[in-house]
């Protein structure tokens, strides 16, 4: 019984990552309408930009608790990832807002090449090793041998404090009614006095942000990064997204927490039933199988509302 | 009046002639030039070029993003390599059992089988998202390119098929009609290399392949496809099966590449995952994009510019950075990918066309 624990933890772990990038994705498609391609290279930036200033406050500042340090880094790299994110909008989308819909598409994916290419350049083509700032002896969980570690605690408590905050803000303050506002109908919204521009480009930057944390999460979970590290957890969370019902907040969160158990349980118990024709390896393909099965049965995913005909 | 017509007809036919003996001239002159290397990379353009108008027919001529495209050339490639390489029946003696000689497929033979099996595919593929937007498709497609790397590289235990990230080697070189494209063909007077036959028989594919583009785009279809791109609740207000169309654009697409595929591996004897990567999907897009999306001779223009660009780049700008820098400062590669993403960006930015557009579009 060991193992099913075992793998529903490594499942919510991550699971909250990707539900951290998937409201993302949801959060733009809301306000736009539009897939942001270029999302899981926003993630990397985060990982790479946190890679430096961990390295830099590890030189400067010797004796400093490393929680403190990673304290101290968070801010900055989820305010560089607000910016990147904010350039993608500004450069790949903004312009090409009447455009036919190819055209941004394609202009996404030309700034994902572009980011993972200055990410190649700035800092390295190979992978580099993350340095473990958080606890990660294993503890054992109810003593039935299945464990936990310090540093994946700490990844699902603040993706769900994070969360939480992300709905408040979207439900009670006066920029989540812009946003909601946006969402529903852009023009209205903009004869009711809301700058859809402005709430445009908070959304992309609120969805930076959260992918900044999810890079640093994810960084620190694998122990390593490398500039095509946004390209899969890039693409899970739109599953993830897709999942929920994109569009809807709620079901980003639920649709990233669900996918994360489903891999991780996919994995974990895929050899046994298949008999060892498949192992682990193909741990991705279930986010794949997931998004095909999704679109075939349910489109409008879990949570989500008819989305078949905003063309 | 009639006079210039009739002139006019003429230099027309006297152009396509010289045009198509500087084709054939075309490999004699780069591989004097510049060597063997040169002309392989001119067959690869070749093959670009059906790539490229392959997958120019969905996004270009339908309107719909594929990001996997790659996978459908893979699966052609994979195809040859299993039908036409001692790697089978040297992991089944079943297989041994029953080919005794060694598997031999012809090329041609395994071409249609991929034709079938491409097309098969495209359509299981967008069968369940041509119906939803375009977004989900391109997701959906990238999806599937990932999911046919994975299998390539994993199915090699327990059972061995595709022999993991090492590929498979030993491929059948290409046969037409009794004659190998592995060692030159003597005609008596002239020695032609092999990879001068490739050349032509690639550029033969291509042509093929252009005037079946041109086709089809002057066709009922093809205007029914402008038409799904265009506005799809008109062209469904119009009468046309809207489902139907698209996933006809995206079997047809997929059918070029699986032909190029099985060629593929044929011309290079060995294929692996690695060549199949979600980039190479990119790469075809950028020469559909760059090129002039949805304009034939822009596509072409755009497979050969972006196929021997890099090498020109490989060739030039190493060696002038090392005797400028006296290293190599930027690698080749590194450039070449930050080109390619300008390039995206800015062709969609200033000129949604392509360098070489459609006269008549904005």
């Amino acid at each position: 019984m060991d193992i099913f624990l075992q793998q529903i933890i490594n499942g919510l772990v991550l699971g909250s990552i990707y539900a951290l990038i998937a409201l993302g994705y949801t959060m733009v498609y809301g306000v736009l309408g539009i897939i942001n391609f270029a999302h899981g290279e926003v993630l990397m930036i985060g990982a790479m930009v946190s890679l430096s200033l961990l390295r830099l406050m590890l030189d400067l500042t010797s004796g400093l608790p490393t929680w403190l340090i990673l304290l101290i880094v968070l801010p900055f790299t989820m305010a560089v990832c607000a910016g990147v994110s904010y350039a993608i909008e500004r450069i790949a989308y903004r312009p090409l807002r009447n455009a036919p819909r190819l055209a941004p598409l394609i202009s996404a994916i030309g700034m994902s090449i572009l980011l993972q290419t200055i990410a190649m350049m700035i800092w390295s083509r190979n992978p580099m090793t993350y340095p473990q700032l958080l606890p990660s002896s294993p503890i054992d969980v109810w003593g039935s041998g299945a464990t936990i570690t310090g540093k994946e605690i700490v990844i699902i408590v603040v993706a769900l404090m994070v969360m939480s905050g992300l709905l408040f803000l979207v439900e009670k303050t006066k920029l989540g009614r812009a946003m909601r506002a946006t969402a529903e109908n852009t023009q209205i919204a903009a004869l009711m006095g809301v700058n859809p521009n402005r709430v445009i480009s908070i959304t992309f930057m609120l969805g930076g942000a959260l992918a900044g944390l999810a890079g640093v999460m994810i960084a620190s979970n694998y122990g390593n990064v490398h500039f095509y590290m946004g390209f899969i957890p890039g693409l899970k969370a739109f599953t993830a997204a897709v999942l929920g019902g994109i569009g809807n907040l709620q079901g980003a969160m639920l649709g990233g927490l669900l996918l994360g158990l489903i891999e991780s349980l996919g994995a974990g118990y895929i050899g046994e039933l298949t008999g060892g024709v498949f192992g682990s390896n193909y741990q991705d393909i279930f986010a794949f199988l997931v998004l095909i099965l999704v679109l075939v049965f349910r489109p409008t995913g879990l949570l989500g509302e008819k989305v078949s005909d905003r063309a | 009046m009639l006079k210039v017509i009739a002139f006019n007809r003429l230099s027309q036919t006297a152009y396509l002639c010289l045009g198509l003996l500087a084709l054939i001239l075309l490999p004699w002159l780069v591989g004097f030039t510049g060597g063997n290397y040169w002309v392989r990379v001119l067959d690869f353009a070749l093959l670009y070029i059906v790539l490229a108008l392959g997958l120019n027919v969905v996004v270009g001529f339908a309107g719909l993003l594929d990001l996997g495209y790659i996978a459908f050339y893979a699966l052609g490639a994979y195809s040859f390599a299993l039908l036409a390489s001692p790697h089978l029946p040297q992991q089944f003696e079943s297989v041994a059992a029953v080919f005794p000689e060694g598997m031999h497929f012809s090329p041609w033979m395994v071409a249609v089988f991929s034709i079938i099996l491409a097309a098969l595919f495209g359509i299981i593929l967008g069968l369940p998202t041509l119906q939803l937007r375009g977004d989900y498709l391109a997701i959906v497609t990238l999806g599937f390119g990932e999911i046919i790397r994975i299998f390539m590289n994993n199915l090699d235990r327990p059972l061995n098929l595709t022999n993991g990230p090492k590929g498979i080697t030993a491929i059948d070189p290409i046969q037409f009609l009794g004659i190998s494209f592995a060692k030159p063909l003597d005609l008596g007077f002239v020695q032609i290399p092999g990879l001068y036959l490739v050349f032509y028989l690639f550029l033969l594919l291509a042509i093929a392949v252009a005037i079946i583009c041109t086709h089809l785009q002057n066709s009922r279809i093809g205007r029914a496809w402008v038409a799904i791109r265009e506005d799809e609740i008109a062209a469904k207000a119009m009468g046309i099966n809207t489902r139907n169309m698209k996933l006809l654009a995206f079997a047809i697409g997929a059918s070029f590449a699986g032909v190029a595929g099985v060629l593929f591996s044929a011309f290079q004897g060995f294929v692996s995952p690695e060549s199949f990567t979600l980039w190479e999907s990119i790469v075809i897009l950028a020469m559909v994009v760059l090129g002039g999306i949805g304009h034939i001779p822009g596509v072409i223009l755009g497979a050969v510019v972006l196929a021997v660009f890099p090498e020109v780049l490989r060739a030039i700008v190493q060696p002038l950075q090392n005797v400028i820098f006296g290293h190599v400062l930027i690698d080749a590669e590194v450039i070449r990918q930050l080109i390619y993403g300008l390039a995206l960006i800015l062709i969609m930015l200033y000129r949604p066309g392509g360098i070489w557009q459609k006269s008549g579009t904005k």
